[in-house]
């Protein structure tokens, strides 16, 4: 049979299959939506799981894949004697000589940066911002991945000298200086004054401000707007050792040298075993568990694996759709057969082979798989589309799904359509005539 | 049934020449359908020998027996077998299709045969739209869309009014003076009559061939 040939019969075989599916609009329509729901939940979830873990390994990329992140945290405890002694001051924490002591004894590890934070209202005249002042080194951009969107962080000299300059988070920046260039201007933390050098760049929802934080002064309540960087010696010079604040009306201090210290490795192989020594020195030199050791790369590592199994999960719910969507369609097919078992012996006594049969019913399966499957595929990009304008959630469609979806879909219809094409071809003409 | 083979046609041995008129005759259950079945190739005979226009067919395999219907055999049944869903025109398409007409060839062919059987003013409606005579007309431009030489009709006027029946009637004569041959089955003594040559069967076994 020559090319043109085949293509003229094969559009003939999609007219007349469309136009038997057309007859039973209801049910065919019926028919498709299994494939339909299949696909579109499919390529919808898989958007949206896509999105989420997007978001997920930004936020973990954002504190840097090649650091070591560690944390003061209150040790549990100490709450009792707490709530005994009114004037008890609470030590705990990481320490300088942490410090010291991962830079000596860790040759891998490149740099450590402390830091210090404080929950503070920052002012400007008489706007206020719930902020976490981070009292750092010069360096901690570049170590953690950001970089100053406009202005400049504050160097070595500032850092030296104890100066009164801070670098602003974006949202803070937006809130106290809605109208002005908040470089060059002064705000107001307690009865210090900071002059403005810089800005941070926007790093999205999960960036700077909502990063997982030691929650360093304010154990309860709503997260911090976002972050002010100062320099960490000027920090130590206006905190002093001991931060205090009082809370149900009796007086509680704690005394914490530092909130943070990251580590960054030099080597991305390291950060594992890095991670492992960092955890059995800081084991031998505090009594209380009083800190807690946060690895982006294993995080990144879980992120991977949940996703995984994601997929695999949806993937057999796809599966499980489209095989009830086939079903479905096999069992339509059959019925259409039978219903139209004097229509084949009709085409067979005029001449048509086997063969014509098997293709005419084959067509008119994949028809409605293939149909249901585009419809599928336009409703499974339509929903993500929905969501993350209506609900703000990141998705992503990814290029592939529509794609395997809908060519799995038209291989439903091959493969639970061959069975009744078959056996309309295999009709004896004389009996199907016949039949009423 | 059983073990024991029952045949619905014993013995039953005539020629029939190009350009015959025939009428096969006789109570039900004499085996007619099943020799129309035979001659008709939707059936292969379980012992002897159908002799189509010099070549054996009773032992070819169903492919070549449908090309052979497609091509060579027009049928006209008793229920006029027309597709419902299919327009007039498009009824009178579907052989040539499955001989590979070319889409505009067929149509255009299909449109002939439908004015040549009365049925110009109508390409468009579908069977249900139509009377029982002109659906038999229909069946009729249907049988002769690939130009065959032998047709075979079965009761074809079994379901029409004595009018309708013999405008048919009618049109065979027409075929017949065309050069076609023609083997219709019937029961009815009257429109056998109008054959030059009747066969009558009995239990399976050939009663009579008569020519006139």
């Amino acid at each position: 049979m020559n090319r043109a040939l085949f293509i003229s019969r094969m559009r003939r075989s999609i007219r007349l299959g469309l136009r038997s599916l057309w007859l039973h609009r209801l049910r065919s329509l019926l028919t498709m939506l299994g494939i339909v729901f299949g696909v579109c939940s499919v390529i919808a979830m898989l958007a949206i799981g896509e999105g989420a873990s997007y978001a997920a390994q930004e936020e973990i990329k954002s504190l840097g894949s090649q650091n070591i992140l560690l944390k003061s945290v209150k040790p549990p405890e100490d709450e009792k004697v707490q709530g005994r002694r009114e004037n008890y001051v609470l030590s705990y924490g990481l320490t300088h000589e942490d410090v010291r002591r991962i830079q000596r004894t860790i040759p891998a590890v490149e740099l450590v940066l402390p830091a210090r934070i404080m929950r503070e209202y920052v002012w400007n005249i008489s706007t206020r911002v719930d902020a976490e002042i981070v009292g750092t080194l010069p360096n901690y951009p570049q170590i953690r991945n950001q970089t100053v969107s406009h202005g400049r962080y504050f160097t070595d000299t500032e850092m030296d000298a104890a100066e009164n300059v801070c670098v602003l988070g974006p949202e803070m920046a937006r809130r106290l200086f809605p109208l002005h260039e908040p470089v060059g201007r002064d705000v107001r933390v307690g009865q210090n004054y900071y002059r403005v050098i810089g800005v941070m760049e926007f790093r999205g929802r999960t960036g700077g401000g909502s990063e997982p934080t030691g929650q360093a002064n304010t154990s309860a309540g709503t997260p911090a707007v976002d972050r002010m960087f100062i320099p960490l010696e000027t920090a130590r010079r206006r905190y002093g050792e001991v931060l205090a604040n009082s809370r149900q009306g009796s007086f509680e201090a704690q005394r914490i040298q530092l909130h943070e210290i990251t580590i960054k490795v030099g080597n991305p192989d390291d950060v594992v075993a890095v991670s492992d020594v960092v955890r059995d020195l800081l084991a031998k030199n505090h009594k209380k568990k009083d800190y807690d050791v946060v690895v982006p790369l294993e995080l990144l590592k879980k992120a991977e694996r949940t996703k995984q199994i994601f997929n695999l999960v949806l993937g057999s719910i796809a599966a499980i759709s489209l095989l009830v969507g086939g079903i479905g369609i096999m069992n339509i097919m059959l019925a259409n057969v039978t219903e139209r078992t004097r229509e084949i012996g009709i085409r067979r006594a005029l001449g048509a082979k086997r063969q014509d049969i098997t293709t005419q019913f084959l067509v008119e399966a994949v028809i409605l798989s293939a149909v249901g499957g585009l419809l599928g595929v336009i409703l499974g990009i339509a929903i993500p589309f929905v969501v993350s304008r209506v609900a703000d959630m990141k998705t992503i469609v990814t290029w592939g799904s529509p794609v395997a979806a809908f060519t799995i879909s038209a291989l439903v219809g091959v493969i639970f359509g061959l069975y009744p094409a078959l056996r309309a071809a295999k009709m004896d003409p004389v009996e199907a005539l016949r039949h009423e | 049934m059983g073990d024991e083979t029952v045949y619905a046609l014993r013995g039953v041995s005539f020629e029939v020449q190009a350009g015959e008129y025939v009428a096969i005759m006789g109570p039900s259950g004499c085996g007619k359908s099943t020799l129309l079945n035979l001659l008709g190739c939707l059936d292969r005979p379980s012992e002897g020998r159908y002799v189509l226009a010099g070549e054996d067919v009773s032992q070819l395999d169903d492919d070549a027996l449908s090309t052979i219907r497609g091509s060579r055999l027009g049928f006209i049944f008793q229920s006029y077998n027309l597709i419902q869903q299919l327009s007039v025109l498009e009824n009178i398409e579907v052989p040539l299709f499955y001989q590979g007409r070319d889409e505009d060839e067929a149509r255009e062919v299909s449109r002939r045969l439908a004015e040549r059987v009365g049925l110009g003013s109508r390409l468009g409606h579908k069977p249900n739209e139509l009377s029982g005579g002109q659906q038999q007309r229909v069946a009729i431009a249907r049988a002769l869309a690939n130009d065959p030489r032998l047709i075979l009709a079965d009761e074809a006027t079994g379901n029409l009014d004595s009018s309708s029946g013999r405008e048919i009637l009618a049109l065979f004569d027409e075929l017949v003076a065309q050069g076609r041959t023609l083997i219709m089955v019937t029961h009815d003594p009257a429109i056998g009559e109008r054959a030059q040559r009747v066969i009558r069967l009995r239990d399976g076994l050939l009663e009579s061939d008569i020519r006139r």
